[in-house]
């Protein structure tokens, strides 16, 4: 390390790096990770999201985003903005209260704690005292009023979080004025729900949870209104003009309750249980909204059949004789209406509904007929069917970024057209400097192409190959579509889908050129496709072709998986990418590496067994090479022997459901059983200290050799037009490096543009480089006599990139995952080295040749290498002297999954998953930088007004 | 035959003079041959450089025995340890029958024709407490064979005694590199990795630090059992204590250098096939200045021949510690226990 240090004392140098280079996290894309929490703000029009590790982001309109990060990493429970403010209240699953704001910093808003309270009851209260179960924020702004399971209402004043001891609520206190015939002691438990009543700031509803209501004065401090529910209560919701005001309860079940000021003790007006007669789960929210035509939209939370549906996560709208019970894929956290929060407005009109579900959001329009979904600009739900590779393309041409974005739109012909509804904010960020596409393969088969440009990651555009192949699932096979008079009336939802028809048809490898619109993706089962963007649908017989890598070796068995079948026939593909060639790897070992030619029209695969070269436009393949080692037994007989020791995974799986389930217990379980779980935890943990104990982590040192299992494992493929032969002509050669530390080169000879379909395309092997420290290749790189690296195919066609210099002489990096080294051509000699393992002790993960450009002079940039280790950080190594310039760390290193998705993009960004849902964006270029830069408002407040406004006040209690 | 001559014991001159007097005395003047002799332990020795003679010659007492052998005919296996008095040691024979009875003899070669195999390096710039072993992996089919593991040592800080994180080796797998080599013990803490200080690194750092040096590993460790340590006169006793707990910062870059330049000269060579034809080292692109082959290059060119011998031919050229190594093995009684262990194949 020393060694590197010390020689890069040059001050010139350090002042040009702290130019180039600055390590930033700037934005986290896609959809959080186990939300906990919703809450809204009709005033700002912003949407806040909490989480179960405590974080809490806030959207507005598209680019309005901010993130906050609660210290205790403790669940949020509850959101509630402070009504017309730029402030919001978080309840943890600690009963920590905090104050979050949004101030103006520096011409940008930003989100900031300012307080945090922990509710205190009187010394030697049990905890349930004070344990915080329902918030309302008063309109006056002033107060929070705190129900808790004891059923005492506690008011603190803001924003000090001071308890105004005298305007307690007790339930004694509500108690005394409840006819005794029907109360006792235990009817005031556990305050379920408050609502401020929405026209008189000084009433408020409460709702016990063993069904008594309350409607309490906060002048004269007594209960005007009794309502005596004889169900346990889930939730109320006050009409907009506080006439009326409707509950809902665990047995399926909700009431609407008149409030006059004649009769104290009202009977309900409607007792409707909507799924019935069958029982039904609890109704745990609801809303009424009202509406110009008199037809009221009663729009709740649960309430199905239990015996048949019960295990839908379902919210019901119903509008007169319309009723739609739409069925989410995974389990409603909360929801909100947005409707008309004009104070002087007469009614509700709801225009939209908001859901957020464990795994995706998802919106519905209200105001078109047949309730159709909004397409979201942000919240992604990236892992709708797993992540299993991402391809990052820089600076996609106008041209092809049109044709992707018509394609995708008559894929979302299904959505509304309706404007994105939250919408507060304005995104003063610079317009992003250029188009990237972010492509992220599936577990499905699928690919999804990602707008990555800014800060809102939005799905322009999704590809599914599942067509080309012949797949157990029937594609008619649709569980949305049910008969007309099918009850009860379930849509479904929402596009996660976790579940893989085959595994097999999972994506392993992309490759887009961008310059010519062909793209190859590589999957599970040895099959690779290359596709061409055709405006139109259309329909074709897909060419196969089958490349056996194995053909010289004898007695070998593959165990794994069987080949995929494939279509017979023309098969119709609407537009988009279409496949015109599949081939199909024999053994069909998952694809490890890809490369594609499209000037050359060539496509490279391999897989643990060796790697081959197609010829995509004559439709033939050229050569296959087998890399195995003859005793790599391991390899040749599949995935399904490859478990070492079948009895310890299971026992650590084992050990991870048991953690698991202690864990969510933890979550699950009130006060009451708290300490209990937390005694089982400790004893827990203490088992595996001693299990630790017992037996310490050793690490075996042995040196690698020939034999080890995997060598031929095909790491990487490399087109490059350079001096393979000699010194005077160059040629096409295909690069590829195993896990072995093998390198094979291959001379490749193409026939010319106006001969390419009559010559067949030839490649003779011309170097095979072993390296003696057997470290895995992880990336093969040609510079030119500049040292710079070699442009991407069409590059200098498209006029994009200078010619490579083909004077001087070319120079090969390969780049192990212990050492880079660079090598002369076409004589291979080694010239330098950097051993990144024998200094640090770390491992290259992923490699990429970045562009730096200077943040001081437009005119200078230069070309270094990003590299990510297994310890996680990220390090530049210069080019092409290999001196490490800088060191960040940026992923823990025990985030195996995070590191092995790190892509990087050819500007210095980089993306990488903290979460299967989300992805977090990092900048390592002081020029190049995406991150939210936004400002919030206050709408203008008219004195008074808030008597009005108060009916947005959405309570994201549970 | 036998001839009886005299030297000087104060000026014994050079070994190459005394192979010539040798010559002439024997009037052999053309004929190869190896010297040996009997030190005062009754082993056969061999005479074939200036250190082993002077010794040879500072041990008489007063008669110096010295048998001369016909190179071509020579029974190498009459050199080493015992060898005098292996014939009349019954016990050694009752205890270990299976050791000498039916095997035929085993062919050493000239101590200049081995292979290094491992070395103890740096004596001179180490702390008395500390010990670097330098483990040359490179042509040999013998494991490097041991494991690592977290522990804690104290060290001297300047708060007072500290607990600090440490690795320590925690296995030595039998038959081995590095325990025939006895020079690395079960319990030694790992300070070093060519010249790297393992201090807040992680035991997966060092694993893979050791492992991309494998072909040439120096590790410094202190050992466990500090019995064996080199005793040096230059340094008076006290001092020690004190270095023990630095880690040298003074002598650092002195050591780095050694390193470097070592790593440069033993470093692994990729290996080249062009066309299809003959493997070939890949050469340097640009001369370092050095001309010197590497030893171990050298080697893997002979690689064929040096396969030959047998793993009890290995032999520490700096230090034999045969009996040390012995006091290891027994000392790691229970590894068998620990096989079962979370050991992760790397």
């Amino acid at each position: 390390m020393r060694r590197f240090l010390r020689p890069g004392h040059d001050p010139v140098r350090e002042r040009l790096k702290r130019d180039l280079f600055q390590f930033n996290k700037t934005v986290e894309h896609g959809f959080p990770h186990q939300p906990s929490a919703l809450g809204y703000s009709p005033f700002l029009r912003l949407m806040a999201i909490g989480t179960r590790s405590g974080a809490i982001k806030l959207y507005g309109a598209p680019g309005v985003e901010f993130m906050g990060l609660h210290e205790e990493n403790n669940t949020v429970m509850q959101i509630h903005f402070i009504p017309d403010q730029c402030q919001l209240v978080t309840l943890l699953d600690d009963n920590s209260l905090h104050l979050w704001s949004l101030k103006q910093h520096s011409g940008a808003s930003e989100l900031r704690e300012e307080h945090r309270f922990t509710l205190k009851g009187p010394p030697g209260s049990p905890p349930s005292a004070t344990q915080i179960t329902a918030v309302v924020p008063h309109s006056s702004r002033e107060v929070l009023y705190l129900g808790t399971e004891s059923g005492n209402i506690f008011v603190v004043e803001l924003p000090s979080f001071r308890v105004l001891e005298d305007r307690t609520i007790t339930s004694e206190a509500v108690l005394q004025r409840v006819p005794e015939d029907n109360c006792n002691r235990r009817s005031c438990e556990l305050v379920e729900a408050l609502r401020e009543h929405p026209k008189n700031p000084d009433q408020i509803l409460i709702g016990y949870s063993r069904g008594l209501i309350v409607l309490w004065d906060l002048q004269n401090n007594k209960v005007t209104h009794h309502f005596l529910g004889s169900q346990q209560l889930e939730n109320l919701y006050w009409q907009r003009d506080g006439s009326k005001f409707i509950s809902c309860h665990y047995d399926g079940s909700y009431t609407q309750w008149p409030v006059s000021s004649d009769n104290r003790q009202p009977e309900p007006l409607e007792n409707l249980v909507p799924y019935g007669p069958f029982p039904c789960k609890a109704i745990s929210k609801i809303y009424w909204q009202t509406t110009k035509n008199g037809l009221p939209y009663i729009i709740f939370q649960g309430g199905m059949p239990r015996a048949s549906y019960g295990d839908r996560h379902s919210i019901s709208v119903v509008h007169g004789s319309q009723q739609t019970a739409f069925d989410f894929t995974s389990r409603v956290i909360d929801f909100f209406i947005i409707f008309s929060s004009e104070p002087t407005a007469e009614f509700d009109d709801p225009s939209a509904m908001v859901v957020l579900a464990e795994e995706e959001l998802v919106v519905i329009d209200l105001k078109t007929a047949g309730w159709p979904a909004v397409h979201p600009p942000y919240l992604a739900s990236l892992h709708c069917s797993a992540i299993t590779c991402s391809h990052h393309v820089s600076n996609i041409p106008l041209k092809l970024w049109e044709r992707i974005i018509s394609a995708g739109s008559k894929q979302n012909i299904h959505y509304s057209h309706m404007p994105w509804p939250i919408d507060g904010g304005t995104n003063i960020a610079p317009d992003p400097p250029q188009r990237d596409l972010l492509l992220t393969g599936h577990e499905d088969g699928t690919v999804r192409f990602w707008d990555a440009s800014g800060v809102c990651l939005h799905l322009l555009y999704k590809l599914s190959t599942v067509r080309v192949f012949l797949t157990d699932a029937d594609p008619n096979d649709n569980m949305n579509t049910l008969g007309e008079d099918e009850w009860p009336p379930l849509r479904k939802v929402g596009t996660f889908d976790p579940y893989s028809d085959d595994p097999r048809l999972g994506i392993q490898k992309i490759y887009l050129c961008k310059y010519s619109g062909y793209l190859t993706v590589a999957g599970t089962a040895g099959q690779v496709l290359v596709m061409e963007l055709n405006d139109e649908d259309a329909e074709h017989v897909v060419d196969h072709a089958e490349a056996d890598l194995l053909q010289d070796q004898e007695g070998y068995r593959w165990k794994g998986h069987e080949k995929l079948k494939t279509r017979d026939g023309p098969v119709r593909f609407e537009a988009g990418f279409q496949p015109f060639v599949l081939v199909q790897c024999q053994p069909p070992a998952v694809v490890t590496s890809l490369a594609l030619h499209s000037e050359w029209k060539l496509v490279a695969f391999g897989t643990s067994h060796g790697f081959g070269l197609f010829d995509h436009q004559q439709k033939r393949l050229v050569f296959v090479k087998c890399t195995l080692h003859p005793s790599d037994q391991l390899a040749l007989e599949g995935p399904l022997s490859r478990v070492k020791s079948l009895k310890k995974s299971l026992r650590q799986s084992f050990r991870r459901i048991r953690r698991s389930r202690v864990s969510s217990r933890k979550r699950r379980g009130g006060s009451g059983n708290a300490s209990e779980v937390q005694e089982a935890n400790a004893k827990f943990d203490q088992d595996a200290l001693q299990e630790m104990e017992l037996a310490p982590v050793q690490r075996k040192i042995e040196a690698r050799s020939a034999e080890d299992s995997f060598t031929g494992f095909v790491r990487t493929l490399y087109f490059a037009d350079t001096f393979l032969r000699d010194s005077s002509r160059h040629c096409p050669s295909l690069w590829a490096g195993t896990n072995g530390g093998t390198v094979y080169a291959f001379c490749l000879r193409v026939p010319p543009a106006e001969r390419r379909m009559d010559e067949p395309v030839r490649a003779e092997q011309a170097k095979e480089i072993q390296l003696m420290h057997r470290a895995p290749v992880v990336g093969i790189l040609v510079l030119d006599g500049h040292s710079t690296p070699l442009p991407e195919p069409l590059e200098v066609a498209h006029d994009l990139s200078k010619s490579p210099d083909m004077q001087g002489s070319h120079q090969l990096l390969v780049v192990s995952e212990e050492q880079f080294k660079v090598f002369t051509l076409p004589k291979v000699s080694s010239k330098l080295k950097l051993k990144l393992t024998a200094l640090e002790g770390c491992r290259v993960r992923k490699v990429t040749v970045a562009n730096f450009g200077s943040c001081k002079t437009d005119d200078y940039s230069e070309n270094d290498l990003a590299v990510l280790t297994n310890l996680g950080d990220i390090q530049i190594i210069s080019l092409p002297f290999l001196k490490l310039q800088i060191r960040y760390p940026c992923i823990r290193k025990e985030d195996v999954s995070g590191i092995a998705s790190c892509v990087f993009t050819k500007y210095g960004q980089g993306f990488y998953l903290i979460s299967p849902s989300e992805f977090e964006r990092f900048s390592l270029s002081t020029k190049w930088l995406v991150e939210p830069r936004c400002i919030v408002d206050m709408p203008e407040v008219t004195s008074n007004n808030h008597v009005h406004n108060k009916s947005g006040m959405e309570n994201a209690a549970r | 035959e036998f001839r009886r001559f005299s030297l000087e014991r104060s000026k014994p001159g050079k070994f190459e003079e005394f192979y010539g007097l040798l010559q002439h005395v024997h009037k052999i003047p053309n004929v190869d041959v190896l010297v040996g002799y009997t030190d005062i332990h009754g082993d056969l020795l061999p005479i074939n450089n200036d250190d082993n003679y002077h010794k040879a010659v500072s041990t008489a007492n007063p008669l110096l025995r010295i048998f001369i052998q016909r190179k071509e005919d020579a029974d190498y296996s009459a050199f080493g340890t015992d060898t005098m008095t292996r014939k009349k040691n019954v016990l050694s024979n009752v205890l270990r029958p299976d050791n000498h009875k039916k095997k035929p003899h085993i062919v050493i070669s000239m101590p200049q024709d081995f292979r290094p195999v491992s070395s103890i390096i740096d004596v001179d710039i180490l702390p008395e407490t500390h010990r670097r072993v330098r483990l040359y992996k490179y042509g040999t089919d013998k494991p490097l064979g041991f494991y690592i593991r977290d522990g804690s040592s104290v060290r001297v800080t300047p708060h007072g005694l500290e607990k600090v994180p440490g690795i320590f080796i925690s296995r030595l797998v039998p038959g081995g590199l590095a325990q025939s080599t006895g020079l690395l013990a079960v319990n030694d803490e790992v300070l070093e990795v060519n010249g790297i200080e393992v201090s807040g690194k992680s035991l997966d750092q060092v694993t893979d630090m050791m492992i991309a040096n494998s072909r040439n590993l120096i590790i410094t460790v202190r050992p466990a059992n500090q019995r064996n340590n080199v005793v040096r006169n230059s340094r008076t006793s006290g001092s020690s204590g004190q270095s023990t707990e630095s880690s040298l910062p003074s002598s650092t870059p002195n050591i780095l250098a050694n390193f470097l330049h070592g790593e440069e000269e033993s470093d692994e060579e990729d290996i080249i096939i062009e066309d299809s034809g003959e493997p070939q080292q890949i050469p340097k692109a640009a001369s370092t200045g050095e001309s010197l082959e590497s030893l171990t290059q050298i080697e893997l060119l002979h690689e064929s021949t040096q396969n030959g011998f047998l793993p009890s031919s290995e032999m520490n050229l700096n230090h034999s510690a045969g009996s040390i190594s012995m006091e290891y093995e027994v000392q790691d009684p229970d590894h068998k226990s620990e096989e079962d262990g979370t050991v992760i194949t790397l």
